[in-house]
């Protein structure tokens, strides 16, 4: 990557609507990444952590099993079986190691379904850099094994009660502790959201995703790719990852999966598709508001779906048409996580459920297709949630 | 040269220095606001009026906390225009809505800065709109004849500090800490240095906020600026059901005089 390729916007979304104190962080850490991954050293440094740390490369996995039950061919990429079971650790440690580089000792982030901080908290111990986890209370709640192996990795933990209890409250009181201390913290944003150099820098750390996934199923098939790839969408960090290895390949569908929560009206997080563009967390995209300029309440299952906003990119790919954007509800997204968990043994994340679910509906309305499915996560987490519904 | 800098200037000339309290619309209630506002209007050089935003990014705890009320009591931004509407607003000290980029792009857009005029709004403050990315609000709030307030923080770069300054119009709102909005102890002497810094870059007004909570910190900042913004101290006041008459009282005195 080059100094010429950070990108503030695309289209007109993206941007940098910050507090004034928070502009020189941003200038500042636009200007280390660009110097890092520009650096051999740091490059050889990311590469081993990659390799030694994280466990990559991660599978693509043909789902026999399910595949038959589905009528196509399903193939998975397993960032379940990264290090913390999920893609969120990619770029963890990407921005971890140039936080380091920046001498910022303090490390904040923001946390939905405790992914992002758990990946944030590892990767923090690992260098020995202070760790603190923002993540909503109704969060903590829902996915107390994550809120625990933060605290094993020695971060700290702190539950947000303010509004909404989630994703949204936890970025908000992330980004007010960085405004109320600029110069010693290092934000570590873990979604395709927020101002720019943000959406870029995640996008960077998470493209592996989909340039592995790319290059894997050309083993299988040389020279052949795809006929679709599906991936959920909350902020989006997944989804950009997996398809930045695909969107120069027209002929490759690329669908990315909103979570339609339980299908009551104001009871969703389909932000691209009922959402209208504006601003927030720092960045100008689409999101979920009243006509005041509010920003209204989310539901979903899935903790890290359930956000008003997305990221600034994702709103261009839904403008230009080259990304479908679609819905699928709580009730889908469990069915999907059984019968992944059933035929195939492997536990979903119930975020990554949302775009298994939508594979399904796919394979339903043709069948035979050849699918990528961006399997984000690891559904250990989501003990307390499956236990409430019944599943166990 | 607008209405605001216009004061300002002229309250500098007279060895004063400008007042000017931030209210949050609708806190703590409607008729209450109505009141602290009017209240206001007796002591101020102008009034800043926050409109009350879901997910603020540099509001302390009294604020959001005061914020969060008026929303759960149906303050909106076509509320407090109608609100305005039923008030002598030409007869007040000018008003500023202080706002997130996202309300105004509710309200209007581009549009916004010539609804606020014709309301009788002098200015507006949206924090989350930094020089970079506010060449189109500006020129917008220029056709209008309001000032859009620019920002300026102890973190901003010189070069950055003298961008700003070049375009600035009413006032330079001078966030006196990297930190967010609240009422704060004695100030540092980074701050008094900071300060000191931005005044040497510049000859238009200049006042400072966050952490203004009485008389003690303008005495301590007087010769450093042109006016002081309290916001979370009057907040409290009326959180613990006073009027605001009382702490807008001392500071006048402070800022009018340098004994106060």
């Amino acid at each position: 990557m080059s100094t010429a390729t950070i990108t503030h916007r695309y289209g007109p979304y993206g941007g940098q609507y910050v507090p004034e104190t928070l502009m020189a962080n941003l200038i500042e850490l636009e200007e280390a990444f660009v110097a890092a991954v520009e650096d051999k050293a740091f490059l050889a440094e990311h590469h081993d952590a990659l390799s030694h740390f994280v466990g990559r490369p991660t599978p693509l996995y043909h789902a026999q099993r399910l595949s038959e039950a589905w009528g196509g061919q399903v193939y998975l990429k397993r960032e379940d079986l990264t290090h913390t079971g999920a893609h969120k650790i990619n770029n963890a440690v990407g921005q971890a190691l140039i936080a380091k580089r920046m001498g910022k000792r303090r490390i904040v982030a923001e946390t939905g379904a405790g992914q992002h901080g758990v990946a944030t908290a590892a990767a923090c111990a690992r260098l020995g850099l202070d760790c603190i986890v923002y993540m909503g209370a109704l969060d903590c709640e829902r996915q107390q094994p994550n809120v625990q192996r933060m605290k094993l990795f020695g971060a700290k933990v702190a539950a947000c009660e303010a509004g909404t209890r989630n994703l949204k409250i936890a970025i908000n009181e992330a980004i007010r502790d960085w405004v109320a201390n600029p110069r010693e913290t290092y934000y570590l944003l873990g979604s395709a959201v927020g101002p720019a150099p943000y959406p870029a820098i995640v996008r960077h750390f998470q493209s592996i995703i989909g340039s592995e996934a790319r290059e894997q199923y050309q083993t299988h098939f040389p020279k052949k790719l795809p006929d679709a790839v599906i991936a959920c969408v909350g902020g989006g960090s997944n989804a950009i990852g997996i398809f930045a290895g695909f969107l120069e390949d027209t002929k490759v569908k690329l669908y990315g999966v909103e979570a339609g929560g339980d299908g009551k009206e104001g009871h969703t997080s389909c932000t691209l598709a009922d959402g209208r563009p504006g601003v927030l967390h720092g960045s100008f995209s689409y999101l979920l508001q009243n006509n005041d300029g509010q920003i209204t309440g989310t539901h979903s299952i899935a903790p890290g779906l359930d956000y008003p906003g997305v990221g600034p990119e994702h709103s261009a790919l839904k403008d230009s048409g080259r990304v479908k954007y679609e819905i699928v509800h709580d009730d889908e997204a469990l069915t999907a996580f059984s019968e992944l968990s059933r035929l195939e043994g492997i536990l979903p994340a119930l975020e990554s459920s949302h775009a298994l679910a939508f594979a399904k509906r796919l394979l339903k309305k043709s069948p035979g297709q050849k699918l990528i499915v961006n399997l984000s996560g690891r559904g250990d987490k989501d003990m307390p949630t499956l236990i409430a519904r019944g599943l166990v | 040269m607008d209405a605001l800098e216009q004061i300002i200037l002229k309250v500098r000339a007279a060895g004063r220095k400008a007042l000017v309290p931030f209210l949050v619309a609708g806190y703590p209630t409607a008729a209450k606001f109505r009141e602290a506002l009017m209240d206001a209007a007796k002591y101020a050089d102008a009034i800043e009026i926050g409109i009350p935003f879901s997910d603020p990014l540099a509001d302390g705890p009294v604020i959001q906390a005061a914020s969060a009320k008026a929303l759960a009591g149906g303050v909106t931004l076509e509320g407090t225009f109608k609100a305005l509407s039923e008030l002598e607003v030409a007869k007040m000290p000018p008003l500023l809505f202080m706002l997130s980029i996202n309300q105004v792009l509710a309200g209007g857009g581009a549009k916004f800065p010539a609804r606020c005029a014709s309301a009788g709004v002098a200015g507006l403050i949206v924090p989350d709109l930094p020089h970079e990315e506010a060449g189109e609000m500006r020129a917008a709030c220029k056709k209008a004849g309001i000032a859009l307030v620019a920002m300026i923080a102890p973190t901003t770069s010189d070069a950055r500090a003298k961008a700003i300054l070049k375009e600035a119009e009413g006032f330079v709102y001078l966030i006196s800490v990297a930190g967010v909005t609240g009422a704060r102890g004695e100030y540092s002497r980074e701050t008094v240095d900071y300060l000191r810094k931005i005044r040497a870059m510049t000859d238009k007004p200049l006042c400072v906020g966050f952490g203004i909570s009485g008389p003690k910190h303008v005495k301590q900042l007087r010769q450093e600026v042109d006016g002081f913004i309290v916001g979370s101290a009057l907040v409290r006041e009326l959180e613990s059901g006073k009027a605001v008459s009382d702490m807008l009282d001392r500071l006048r005195s402070a800022c009018d005089s340098e004994r106060g």
